[in-house]
């Protein structure tokens, strides 16, 4: 499983009920499920997913988080989960709000742009940066609202998010991010992941 | 039609007291069933028929040597696997294919109900079906699957029973019938109704069959059960075993002669007024009514597992009021999964070999079972 999937379960207790929105082909979903006896429950856009997901026997419902999330009741989740999706929102910060409503807390976990590889691929070569976490060129990237960790910290501040718990993923190594370190942890990750809760 | 040799029947005593406010007992509820109970008794799957089906769901069936009307998702290593499951199918009543219903005779008069048959609703077949559940001694059903007028059903029987299945799948339905489908039924009902032979609904004592009208009927229903890409993509404007345009009424075009035929063979295995009460039954459905016009409440306190299932092309009972049923039990925090299957084959997609949908339905009983 991907390191940053460990480290979201982790964050996360058992038995809990829990929402991933943009969940995929339910390998969180399934983990969490097996693992920590998590009441789980995925939104997903893609048809082949969807499909997917219940191969795997897990409750998915197709739709798109941009519309579909205000079915959900407030707080009717303990989390739910954004994994490496909140770029590719037309409204990022509605789906932000959407998920804070449903969710008692959020995780939310972005590849980040202010990356060192990021930076040198444009800098150097002057075009789109490719890389593990941003696979896609320029024109066929399902990435509208790319952001780095730092900007994803000043945005939940100026929204007045608590962050419980901002991690950042480089590789295996797992560290925490904090006020004094986040201009370095934001240069040498390549995805951020945070706990909020409004 | 009405050949009663194959046909197995539950008289259920119990009076069951209609919607209509009339109350039935002593009535035929006929059945039929595939694989076996096993012993704990939670292998049982309740199919609820749409509005022309029997009990005849999968093999063949004996009345009109045909494939039963689902066998490309019920049977052997199927979708609905009857190498595992127990599958319970049973006309509903009103229905033509043994349960009571109009072509019954009317134990005062002796003579065939007619349109003296009380008016049932989807709550009254539900209610009535519920009987064979005690007569097999099935205490929970790992499942009630229906589409159309059978999704109906499955929701019905879910609100009515909300701890009496553990899995529930309506599929291609709605929770109220919408004005257009009352204006489609409707249609169908005055085909029938200005049929001459018809008669007010009493055509058995003169010996005939609104035949003509029946057939209409099902031409107009038909095509709604059709997308207008799959009609185009089937029919097009090919002409049928001619050269030319004949310029004249024949059934120049494909399609014309394809409803005709549709039609015609419908009428020999339909009873016409079992059509209007079925239809009826359909367009008085509205699981909100009794709950102040709020879905969710029809299924408080469920514990029910749903996965509701629609079609790209189902311009019948379209995506959004399947998802409208995802919605009200997604507000009260149900268990409940969602697929929008991509398909040209219109609302008859349930009926027909679309693999995607026959996949989901398969993985989604399978995985639920295996946690039972």
């Amino acid at each position: 499983m991907k390191n940053d999937f460990k480290v979201i379960a982790d964050l996360i207790e058992k038995n809990k009920r829990v929402l991933e929105v943009g969940c995929s082909d339910g390998t969180l979903m399934k983990f969490l499920k097996e693992n920590k006896n998590i009441n789980i429950r995925g939104l997903e856009i893609s048809k082949t997913k969807v499909q997917k997901c219940i191969e795997k026997g897990l409750t998915v419902i197709e739709g798109n988080a941009e519309k579909d999330l205000k079915q959900f009741p407030d707080k009717s989740f303990d989390y739910v989960v954004l994994s490496q999706t909140l770029q590719a929102f037309l409204e990022p910060e509605l789906v932000l709000n959407e998920l804070l409503r449903v969710g008692k807390k959020a995780i939310v976990t972005i590849p980040n742009f202010g990356y060192w590889k990021v930076r040198l691929h444009l800098l150097l070569k002057g075009t789109m940066p490719i890389t593990k976490t941003l696979p896609n060129e320029w024109h066929n990237t399902p990435n509208l609202h790319m952001c780095s960790i730092k900007d994803f910290v000043q945005f939940a501040k100026s929204r007045n998010f608590k962050i419980f718990k901002s991690l950042a993923l480089n590789n295996q190594n797992i560290s925490l991010i904090n006020d004094v370190n986040l201009g370095i942890k934001n240069l040498f990750s390549d995805l951020g992941i945070f706990l909020i809760e409004k | 039609m009405n050949n009663e040799i194959n046909i197995k029947t539950l008289i259920v005593k119990n009076p069951l007291k209609l919607d209509c406010g009339k109350t039935i007992k002593n009535y035929p509820i006929a059945y039929e069933t595939y694989g076996s109970l096993n012993k704990k008794k939670d292998n049982a799957i309740l199919i609820f028929h749409a509005l022309t089906g029997d009990q005849f769901v999968s093999g063949v069936n004996p009345i009109t040597n045909k494939d039963g009307w689902w066998s490309y998702a019920v049977g052997p290593n199927k979708s609905i696997d009857t190498n595992k499951y127990f599958v319970i199918c049973s006309n509903v009543i009103g229905g033509c294919m043994g349960s009571y219903g109009p072509s019954h005779k009317d134990p005062n008069t002796q003579k065939n109900f007619g349109t003296n048959f009380p008016i049932i609703t989807i709550n009254d077949m539900v209610n009535a079906q519920n009987n064979l559940l005690d007569h097999f001694g099935i205490d929970k059903l790992f499942s009630v699957v229906g589409g159309s007028m059978g999704g109906m059903q499955v929701l019905q029987f879910v609100s009515n029973f909300p701890n009496k299945t553990k899995t529930a799948v309506p599929i291609a339905c709605t929770s109220s019938h919408s004005a257009q489908n009352i204006a489609l039924n409707e249609l169908g009902r005055q085909a029938i109704a200005a049929d001459n032979n018809w008669n007010q609904g009493d055509y058995v004592s003169k010996n005939t069959n609104p035949n003509k009208g029946l057939a209409v009927a099902r031409m107009a229903a038909h095509i709604t059960y059709l997308s207008k890409k799959g009609l185009q993509e089937k029919f097009g404007r090919k002409l049928q075993e001619r050269e030319d345009l004949k310029f004249s009424f024949d059934a120049d075009f494909q399609i014309e002669s394809y409803l005709r035929y549709q039609g015609s063979i419908f009428v020999d295995r339909f009873d016409a007024n079992s059509y209007l009460y079925i239809t009826r039954a359909m367009d008085y459905f509205d699981l909100t009514r009794k709950f102040n016009g709020n879905l969710s409440n029809a299924f408080k306190g469920t514990k029910t597992k749903f996965f509701v299932i629609s079609f790209t092309s189902d311009w019948l009972y379209p995506t959004q009021e399947n998802k409208d049923i995802v919605i009200a039990l997604n507000s009260i925090g149900a268990d409940v999964g969602f697929a929008e299957i991509e398909s040209d084959k219109g609302h008859d997609s349930f009926l027909l070999d679309v693999p995607d949908f026959l996949n989901v339905l398969k993985n989604f009983l399978e995985k639920s079972y295996v946690e039972n």
